[in-house]
Parts: C-alpha cells; structure tokens; sequence
C-alpha cells in the first residue's frame, strides 16, 4: 500500500519510495532516509508531533511536515 | 625519529564518544579557547606518543557529514580544506560507534576522499558481545583503506593501538575509497581540466556549501560554469550518498556480522516510559524540581562562605595594605567585582552537571521529542527546552546552549526571549524587596505570600520568554525554510570524567569570558562612585560637618553622613539625578535610580549599591539592618515611605522584564554576528518593562 511516512501508525514499517527533494533537509539523506530504505516508525510524541523514527538503523525524530514529503511502501507481515 | 609534533584531528559524529577518546587520549592535558571570531568551541590537547613523539591533537566538533548546516560543523570543513591552516592535521583520526557504523562510515567515505591519511576508530567495543556484533577487522581495513583500532572509551581499552597508528601514520593509505565523480562523470570531467591542480573532490565541497568564509577558490568558482542552481546540487548530493551507502553496504554485508536475537531492547524499555504522554512529562517536570532545587537551596551553603570570605577579604585589604587610592581600588573595587562573578560558580557548576548528565545519558532527546510541538507554536524548538532552562542560573550559558538548533530562525527568537528568564542574579533584588513590601502572610493556611510571590516572577518570566516568542514568530520574517531532525541517540551511563571535565571547562569559560566584563564594570561603578567633579565631592566632611553643626552624632553616624553626601554628589550620583525624571512617573527617586544604573554590571549590584547609598555603611552588618535602613526611608516630598506597595511591585516588575545585562547583550553580539540583535533585546524589554512598571505604579499608588 502506498501512502506517506506521515500516515504510519505506532509499530508499523515501511519501505521509502521517493520524495520531494527539496522539502527534505539534506541531514536527513545522510542519516539514511533515502529511497530503498526500510523505516518503522517508532513512537508518536504525546501531541501528536513529531514522530520517532528508525530508518537504515539511525533513530531520528522529523517533524510531520517533512514526514508527508516522504512516499513509502507498507511492508504487511 | 625526528622530534617533530604529529598534528591529529578527532573527528566522527555526534554520540560516538569522541569526546571520551579524546579525553582518554590527553589525560587533563587540554584546552578549551574559542576560535578567532566565532563561540565555536575549540579543544586540544597534548598526548605522549611512543617513541617519546609528542601529538597535538584537535577535537572538532560533531558532525554528520562534510556538508556543513551549522557553524560548529563548518569549522570540521573549513580546516580540511585548507592545507595551509596551521591546525591541518598530518592524520585524521575518525571515530565511529560500533552500533552506528553504517551511517557514521558516510563521513569517513568523505575525508577519505580528500585524501588525508585516515585511522578508523571504532569506538564503544564493549557492547559488542551484549549486541551480537562480530567484526572482520582485515576484510574492513582492506576495502576501507584505512588501518582499524577498535577502542572501549569506556574501559579504556584500545587506546595504546591509536597511539600506535597515529605515529606510523606516514604508512596509511591516501586513497579514495570510492570515486564520487561518477555520479556525473561529464561535469566532473569539466571541472578536473579547468582546475587540474586541485583535489577533485575538495572543488565539489567548495561548491556545494553554503557558506564558506575564507576559501579562496571560491571567489574562482563563482559565476563560472560550474554554478548549478540549489535544486540541481542538491540532487548530486543525493546521488552522491546513495552511492556511499551502496559503497557502505557492501563492505558491511560481509565485514559485520549481527545477531539479531541478541539486540537488547533496553532502548525501547526506556523509550515507552520516558515518552509516555503522561509519565513522559511527569518524569520531566520531576527532573526540573530537582535541577531548581539544587540550583537554589544545595548552593546556598558555598554561595554565602564565598560571600562572607569576599566580604571579609575586602575588610582586611583595607586595614592591612597602606592607604590610600589603590587599596581603595582593590579593596571596594577588584576585589568585590571578583566576588560577584566568584559567587555564581556554585550554582553554573550545579546547572552544567545537570545538564551535561542529562546530555551524556541521551535523556536530553528526549525531552527534545517531548517539547517540540508545544514549543513550534511559540515559534520555537523542542532544542529551544535547554537555553530556558539554563537561563535559570544565568543567561549566557543559556544562549550558547542554543547552538544545537538548526534552524537560524528558530535559534535566533531563542536567543532573544532566553534573558526573561529569571535569572539567579536576579534573586537578591526579588528577596530584598518582596521582603520590604510583600507582607507575610500564609494564603489558605500553606502558602507564604511572599513565597507565592518569588514563584510568580519566575513565572512572568517564563511567561515573557513564551509571550515575546510568539510576537517575534509572527514579526520576524526569513527565507530560510523549517527543518528538523533529532537524532534520538541510544542511552548510555554517563562517564564520570567526561561530566566532570565539562562542568570544570564550561564554569572555567563562564569566569573568564563574562567575568572580564562584570569585573571592568565593577571597577568603572567604583570609580564613578568614589570621584566626583569639583569641590562639594572634595569637601564633603567639612560641608557636614557645618550642616549637622556640633557634635551630636557619633562618629560613625559622622562617617555614613560623609559617604552618603559624597556618593549623592560623585559622578554616579550626578547620573542618578539626570535620569531622575525619566524614572520618577514609575516611582523611584535618584538614589534607585543609581542602582539601576549599576546593576548593569550586573543585577545583584543592586542590593549593593542601595546599601552604600541610604549610608548603611560597612558590608558586615546583616541583611535585617539594610532592610530596616530601606523601610526606613521617607520621600521628603510626599512624607510617604519610599519603599511602598507601588514603588516595591514597580522595580519588581521592572527587574522581571528589563534587560540589564552588559554580559548577555555581549553573548548576543558574539551569537548573532551583529549589534542589531542585542540592540533590540535591549530597547525592546527595557522599554517593556518600562510601560508595565509606569502602569503598575500608576493603579497602585
């Protein structure tokens, strides 16, 4: 199912498809967030934002809005 | 061997223990300066080599990347593209955690390609086994080019291999370990023949940073053909680490090996509580009683030794060194002024143990993760938690703390609204006066109004730092868009050495850097409070002596009269009358007026400078006295007390808001690299408190 990082519930993983280049801060390449790589997400903060990230082993935390710039594949186990 | 000193520079990201290498490496053999221009923290140290080689080692500041997003990041960068920096390493020495070591190999596939002779540190070795993380040493070294020391910073392992790597460093590999230029192999191309005698790799850095002060190829570069637009570089570097991670993840494939099954969850354990919706913020806000309540009642006992050693100090300067100006000087001048910056210590030494505890542990992330929703409507940073509540002990350490934030708009209305916090020297003013004019009186049978209070004007402040945010938020406008990533680093015990070594150098910068400042302004209020133009300074005894006629006053009653007619007509209390007009519609006569002027020096001066102007004399006599002396004050205008309700809550309010800090306003130069942002801090709350005073005054007189 295609959707954005954004719409990922507590648990839940995913593959990144693509993204907008330019509304993503370039940190965040670095720390892994690149197409191909797997992303659970890993804790929501208590209102709602931002949310708690493990992409290509990195733990991160990104606001929401760059999350709804970033496409992902779900993986359904 | 020749006895030439090796030149090394630490390098790796952040929360890889770089700094507990560091230290293991140079013992308390280290300095912690400045560089030139810029509050960047710059670290070396020596280190014994063996072979009774010296090195001189740098710490550079942590860095993802040599793509640079912030100033402490751009110094990494800067120094390694200059050859001819006088820091420019002989070796590089990256550190890595081992649990990290994909993403923080990005970074050292990068240095390698500037082809500096590189060691590779793999550092926090001792949770290898706890992770099921089995290594291929040689299979690592061969394809990454490099020579490998696997170190436990911790332990203290490993560290007598780096040693001996770093002295046979001639024999390390320069070699790239992959070719960057093949993400666009015809622009590159174009750019080797028109530079031939540069670093291929060096050029593209050049091109791709944002700012790059003192780069002389830069100048070449702009406005050639090589420019491509933001868009267009910014997708060559995406090219650019998705082919290093390629590079990464085919070494690692086959040099590491890990056993899932191992992988201890402690992370998520803690994780789930800590950023709970509900215990997440009852542990913090537990956490921040514990750092007021250290900062306030456990430096109480040294603050009041080192007030009272000061006091006495000053007494016996003055009965034991011959008189005349220059005891003077010292006594009522230098030595005060070094008791004013001396008397913080306690409580900055408390607040940098705290937060570097909290830092060490990776808690700080967390509360980071917690804050940051609340925090963006105020136009702030869930980073913009540490300067607030730093800015309880004292301002300037607070707007450092702020460099951690990425982006500039966020930082920069940080830095603005941190000074409204209150502030440690803001504390002996509140107690003074909230004892004058707050009666004591218990609310609902448990709360001490005057307790109730203090604790409102912490809140006020807290409250002006929240409500200045949001204006400045909607005011300020910049180009630059939002961004933000935390890394959320795994939790670790903190070591106590490192705590230590940073509370020692944070509190060693605090005394040097705003202690200059305070200490020269110490000495300028003495001066100006001790001279006075022409003859009725001069003259004062005599002038008292023919106006209280004969002798009915004691000779100490003689003496306060002198000190209190000589101060009213030095040249501070020229000043005080000046300013007097402006101050009088929010209820203070000269001689506050006075005291506000000199607690610009700082704000405790305050209580000070009153206790010499209504002539209570000598600093021995207890506080009590003082406060009788204030209460005892009488406008002779109104026949009304000086210090009433109206007056009392006025200069409350005033101190709350205002800002009267020479210090802060220099922290802010040096942050923002330009006058107009303390300048604006300092109209903008001054002139603030100055209305909400005039209106306080007004309804309550």
């Amino acid at each position: 199912m295609k959707t954005t990082l954004a719409a990922l519930k507590k648990g839940q993983k995913a593959v990144i498809t693509e993204f907008n280049i330019d509304a993503i801060p370039l940190k965040l390449l670095e720390m892994g967030c690149l197409p191909g790589n797997m992303v659970e997400l890993i804790q929501i903060a208590p209102l709602g934002d931002p949310i708690y990230i493990n992409v290509n082993d990195s733990h991160l935390a990104i606001r929401r809005e760059t999350a709804v710039e970033i496409d992902v594949e779900m993986i359904t186990d | 061997m020749a006895s030439h000193t090796i030149k090394i520079a630490l390098i790796g990201n952040p929360n890889t223990g770089k700094t507990s290498v560091f230290n293991q490496l140079t013992g308390l053999n280290q300095q912690v300066g400045n560089y030139p221009g810029i509050t960047v923290e710059r670290k070396v140290g020596n280190c014994r080599l063996p072979g009774n080689i010296k090195g001189a080692i740098i710490d550079l500041p942590g860095t993802y990347s040599l793509n640079a997003s912030s100033i402490d990041e751009n110094v990494v960068i800067e120094l390694l593209l200059n050859r001819n920096d006088k820091d420019f390493p002989d070796v590089a020495v990256v550190v890595t955690d081992v649990e990290n070591l994909k993403r923080n190999l990005l970074l050292f596939t990068q240095i390698k390609d500037l082809e500096i002779p590189t060691i590779l540190v793999i550092n926090m070795a001792d949770r290898m086994q706890k992770k099921g993380i089995t290594l291929d040493i040689p299979y690592l070294e061969e394809q990454l080019k490099t020579k490998i020391a696997v170190v436990s910073s911790r332990k203290g392992t490993g560290i007598d291999k780096i040693k001996d790597l770093i002295v046979d460093y001639e024999n390390l590999s320069t070699e790239p370990c992959l070719h960057a230029s093949t993400i666009d192999p015809d622009y590159f191309n174009r750019l080797r023949q028109a530079f031939p005698s540069q670093l291929l790799y060096k050029l593209w850095l050049v091109i791709t940073q944002d700012v790059n002060f003192g780069i002389s190829e830069k100048k070449e570069l702009l406005g050639t053909s090589f420019t491509k637009t933001r868009s267009e570089l910014k997708r060559l570097q995406q090219k650019e680490t998705i082919k290093r991670y390629q590079f990464i993840n085919d070494v690692l494939k086959v040099g590491q090996t890990i056993d899932t099954s191992k992988a201890n969850d402690l992370r998520t354990r803690l994780d789930r509580v800590l950023t709970h919706k509900v215990f997440g913020y009852v542990i913090f806000f537990g956490i921040l009683m514990l750092i007021f309540q250290s900062i306030f009642s456990w430096s109480e006992i040294p603050m009041d030794l080192i007030d009272r050693g000061f006091a006495w100090l000053g007494t016996y300067a003055s009965e034991h060194l011959p008189q005349g100006k220059l005891t003077d000087l010292i006594a009522e001048g230098v030595i005060p002024g070094i008791g004013g910056i001396v008397i913080f210590i306690p409580q900055i030494a408390f607040l940098f143990l705290f937060i570097s505890v909290l830092e060490e542990s990776g808690y700080m992330s967390r509360v980071v993760f917690l804050m940051d929703k609340i925090m963006k409507r105020f136009g702030l940073s869930g980073k913009s938690v540490v300067p607030l509540i730093s800015g309880t002990a004292c301002a300037i350490p607070a707007i450092m703390a702020a460099r951690n934030i990425e982006n500039w708009r966020e930082r920069l209305i940080t830095i603005l609204v941190t000074p409204f916090t209150t502030c440690s020297a803001r504390l002996p003013v509140y107690a003074i006066i909230i004892a004058l004019v707050i009666p004591e009186k218990a609310i609902a049978g448990i709360f001490n109004l005057q307790g109730l209070t203090l604790m409102g004007l912490y809140l006020l402040g807290f409250g002006g730092a929240i409500l200045s945010a949001y204006l400045l938020n909607k005011v300020l406008h910049t180009r630059h868009k939002s961004f933000f990533v935390a890394e959320m680093p795994n939790y670790k015990l903190p070591l106590f050495k490192n705590v230590a070594l940073n509370v020692v150098e944070k509190t060693k910068a605090f005394i040097t850097g705003a202690g200059k400042i305070i200490l020269a302004l110490s000495i300028i209020i003495w001066f100006l409070g001790s001279h006075g133009p022409g003859e009725r300074f001069d003259n004062a005894r005599q002038i008292v002596a023919e106006q209280s006629k004969a002798g009915l006053m004691t000779p100490e009653q003689m003496e306060n009269k002198v000190a209190a007619y000589q101060l009213e007509n030095s040249y501070i209390g020229i000043i005080g009358k000046t300013i007097e007009p402006v101050i009088r519609p929010l209820g203070y006569d000269w001689k506050i007026g006075i005291a506000i002027v000199s607690s610009f020096a700082a704000r405790e001066v305050f209580v000070g400078t009153l206790a010499t102007i209504y002539n209570i004399g000598s600093s021995d006599e207890s506080e009590a006295t003082i406060k009788e002396r204030m209460n005892a004050e009488v406008n002779p205008a109104t026949g009304k007390k000086v210090f009433n309700l109206a007056t009392g809550v006025s200069l409350l309010l005033f101190y709350a808001f205002a800002m009267q800090c020479i210090s802060t306003l220099a922290i802010t130069k040096k942050e923002t690299n330009s006058w107009k942002w303390p300048l604006i801090q300092l109209f903008g709350m001054s002139s603030f408190a100055y209305l909400v005073s005039l209106i306080a005054y007004q309804l309550l007189r």
